[in-house]
């Protein structure tokens, strides 16, 4: 037990120390826009304004409010004890509302879409993999070359097909955001009903992405655990073949995990250019808001908060590896 | 050399990736040879118009006309009458005009037509309809009456001095003109997109750019990712501490998000199609490096390596002749699988407004970005986008059949 803890302790460590290095780069990397940023924003307030004095303060209260006269490593810190504190500053492109407040509106939008269907995703790709390298025939000749292609259609175009066929010419399903215009959120049966509507056209977008890609890996894997000396072995021991697939099943799946874990980052994002398609109410589309309106403290408060998000899940991810893999688990015992 | 190439075409993969690949480059560069319009003028005035041959509508009525014995007048009504209208003259036939159901074929607008004009009659008193619902049957009642009407359009020419009006000509509707006698004419066979430019001329000239900055992009992160690699892989100790440190860093840290981050820090007034590029392949290399690495380090011992140690080679020498060679086809595959996500790096940036900032060029993700900024995806303009998702999947697609073919060749344990 006690290496279990080293390992997670180990594993913990390292993503706190990534996870400065992501704040630090989210500090800094809009901060280098050249021009002034903060001026440019000041410039658009003061848009017809008269009265020199009152441009000055105006320009004044903004470069007090940014501490953009303090020098960098100060601003830093600022910003970093107000942003623990999950004060973000103020929008600009949505004046008065507080960065904070659009992202806690948002990213549930996000979280509610992305991790369901990428596990659903994930589950459906592997079975498929798993009977493909199985079955072979018919299955690995046609269904896996179709999820080939699929896999390789961008999550955004996959969206705009879904939302051709089933919102504009079937019209079976809503075309945009995440539940009717006409409705105010709210716990009612009729908000619900209409949320898990406009839910569908995201979520198989995603899941459609994801199987293709992940059948695909699956199924080398299973091929290659299939032709493994133990498997061999068992058929001359004359163990049952079911048991025998729940063996190869549980081998192939390990790198499938790991693999899970490298391509979240990229999953997530190509996910969050789907959410624009659909003007979903998540972090994509207030992304997209943010980059429209030059709105930065919104825009660096987005990338971190998908930053983490991805950071946690790769964590989760990691931890679950340990206890599943029977090599980490030996190697913390002695 | 020439035996690895023929095993690589045996593969069936691979064969087909590449022809796919091929189709596209060609098509690239054998397309804006024979159309050499501007791939970028905006031939539209207005936009999404749908694919089809646009003929002039001046030339095609001075044209000398045909006469065919077609009856025009049943397509005309087909195409005034909408469904909606049709099951609205069954509903008043039956309610106002006493025509039992059975006698009503609402498929055959011909026939209701007929009816209607039978029985039909706004003076008639319709108890329960609104004022409305009338109006709108005297409406419908007159586009019938037009439609059925076989008047033709007269043609007049205007005297410049009186202004009077002398007729010249009477189109009947029964004149028909031949499409190939019009000379004035212009085939968009995937429309136009939002700007009025012709879809398929630009979704070439986006693809060869889209091409060259997964290209670019995929050089770049290719580069890097095998020169950090083998430092890391080969020198061990603190430079590969310190390689693994940053490498591990940025494949946690999603890509995505440096790759937006460093594009709004870049500026909008800098970001052309090779700052986007370079902003790509800087962002992508960490698992080129993380796999070059593990390659390196499997060779690192290797018997032939240590041969050469011991024989005294520089480093260079050793890297070169000892371990290039080695993963080589390695690298190969890693570079096309740069190339296709540089791509599609690409689209995503542009979709979020973070593209080549220029409207001088077209990439596919620009391409994308527009058709969705004038809501293509909403009002039904299928063509605006659909090829440049298409143009993508297959691009990806060939590009990762090429590199799986690749795979089975150089790895035969996966070989079925």
């Amino acid at each position: 037990m006690k290496g279990f803890k080293k390992y997670y302790g180990q594993k913990i460590f390292w993503y706190l120390l990534t996870l400065v290095f992501a704040v630090i780069l989210n500090f800094v990397l809009p901060r280098m826009m050249p021009g002034d940023p903060v001026s440019a924003i000041a410039s658009r307030s003061i848009n017809g304004m008269q009265d020199s004095t009152a441009i000055q303060k105006v320009y004044q209260d903004y470069a007090e409010k940014f501490g953009i006269n303090k020098p960098m490593y100060e601003q830093f810190f600022i910003w970093l004890s107000h942003a623990l504190k999950g004060d973000f500053g103020v929008s600009f492109s949505q004046y008065p509302r507080t960065v904070a407040d659009i992202i806690s509106s948002s990213v549930w939008w996000t979280v509610a879409l992305q991790l369901p269907a990428i596990i659903v995703g994930w589950f459906l790709g592997n079975l498929l993999g798993a009977i493909a390298a199985y079955i072979r025939g018919v299955f690995d000749k046609v269904i896996l070359p179709f999820f080939l292609f699929v896999s390789n259609i961008p999550a955004f175009g996959m969206a705009t097909i879904l939302l051709f066929i089933f919102a504009i010419r079937l019209g079976v399903a809503p075309s945009s955001g995440g539940y009717g215009f006409d409705l105010i959120p709210n716990a009612s049966w009729v908000f619900v009903k209409s949320v898990i509507a406009h839910y569908q056209l995201p979520f198989w977008s995603i899941v459609l992405i994801t199987i293709g890609g992940q059948a695909i890996g699956m199924r080398s894997m299973s091929i290659y655990e299939l032709n493994a000396d133990y498997v061999k072995y068992s058929r001359f021991l004359g163990i049952k073949d079911r048991k025998i697939v729940g063996y190869v099943f549980r081998n192939a799946m390990l790198p499938q995990i790991t693999g899970l874990a490298l391509s979240l980052g990229t999953m997530i994002g190509g996910a969050l250019v789907a959410e624009i398609i659909f003007s979903y109410p998540g972090l994509g589309t207030t992304m997209l808001t943010a980059i429209k309106g030059q709105d930065y403290p919104l825009l660096s408060a987005c990338t971190l908060i998908i930053t983490i998000m991805v950071l946690i899940a790769n964590l989760v991810v990691e931890l679950l590896y340990g206890v599943i893999d029977p090599r980490v688990k030996a190697n913390q015992q002695d | 050399m020439k035996n690895t190439i023929k095993q690589v075409f045996h593969s069936g993969k691979f064969l087909v990736g590449f022809i796919i690949f091929f189709i596209i480059f060609l098509t690239c560069i054998f397309y804006p040879l024979i159309v050499r319009t501007d791939p970028l003028a905006m031939v539209g005035n207005g936009n999404f118009f749908a694919p089809g041959t646009y003929i002039s509508q001046e030339e095609a009525a001075t044209e000398e006309p045909y006469s065919l014995n077609v009856d025009a007048s049943s397509a005309k009504l087909q195409a005034a009458l909408s469904v909606d209208d049709l099951s609205a003259m069954q509903q008043w036939l039956i309610k106002y005009g006493g025509v039992k159901e059975s006698d009503i074929d609402v498929t055959d607008a011909q026939k209701m037509a007929e009816l209607w004009q039978a029985h039909y009659d706004s003076t008639v008193a319709q108890p329960g309809l609104i004022a409305a619902k009338k109006k709108y049957y005297v409406r419908l009642d007159k586009k019938i009456t037009a439609a059925l009407k076989d008047s033709g359009v007269i043609i007049a020419d205007k005297d410049a001095d009186t202004g009077a009006l002398t007729e010249s000509k009477t189109i009947k509707e029964t004149d028909f003109i031949n499409t190939g006698d019009i000379s004035n004419k212009r085939t968009f066979i995937l429309g136009t997109d939002n700007f009025g430019r012709d879809v398929l001329t630009e979704l070439i000239s986006a693809t060869v750019s889209s091409l060259k900055i997964g290209f670019i992009a995929g050089l770049i992160a290719t580069a890097i990712g095998l020169f950090l690699g083998l430092l890391a892989g080969y020198l061990g100790g603190f430079p590969d501490n310190l390689i693994m440190f940053i490498t591990n860093l940025f494949t946690v840290i999603p890509s995505f998000v440096i790759l937006i981050l460093i594009s709004y820090s870049v500026g909008n007034s800098a970001r052309g199609i090779m700052m986007v590029a370079l902003i790509i392949g800087l962002t992508s290399w960490p698992w080129t490096t993380r796999s070059v690495r593990s390659q390196v380090i499997s060779l690192r011992n290797r018997d032939h390596v240590n041969l050469s140690k011991l024989s005294g080679h520089s480093m260079m020498r050793i890297i070169f002749t000892d371990i290039l060679p080695y993963i080589a086809s390695y690298v190969v595959m890693a570079m096309i699988l740069q190339i296709s996500s540089g791509i599609l790096s690409e689209a995503q940036l542009s979709m979020i407004g973070l593209g080549p900032a220029t409207t001088k060029t077209a990439t596919l993700g620009l391409m994308m970005n527009w058709a969705m900024q004038y809501s293509a995806h909403l009002n039904g303009s299928w063509w605006a986008y659909f090829p440049v998702v298409i143009m993508i999947a297959l691009i990806s697609f060939s590009l990762n059949l090429m590199n799986t073919g690749l795979d089975q060749v150089f790895n035969p344990q996966l070989r079925d």
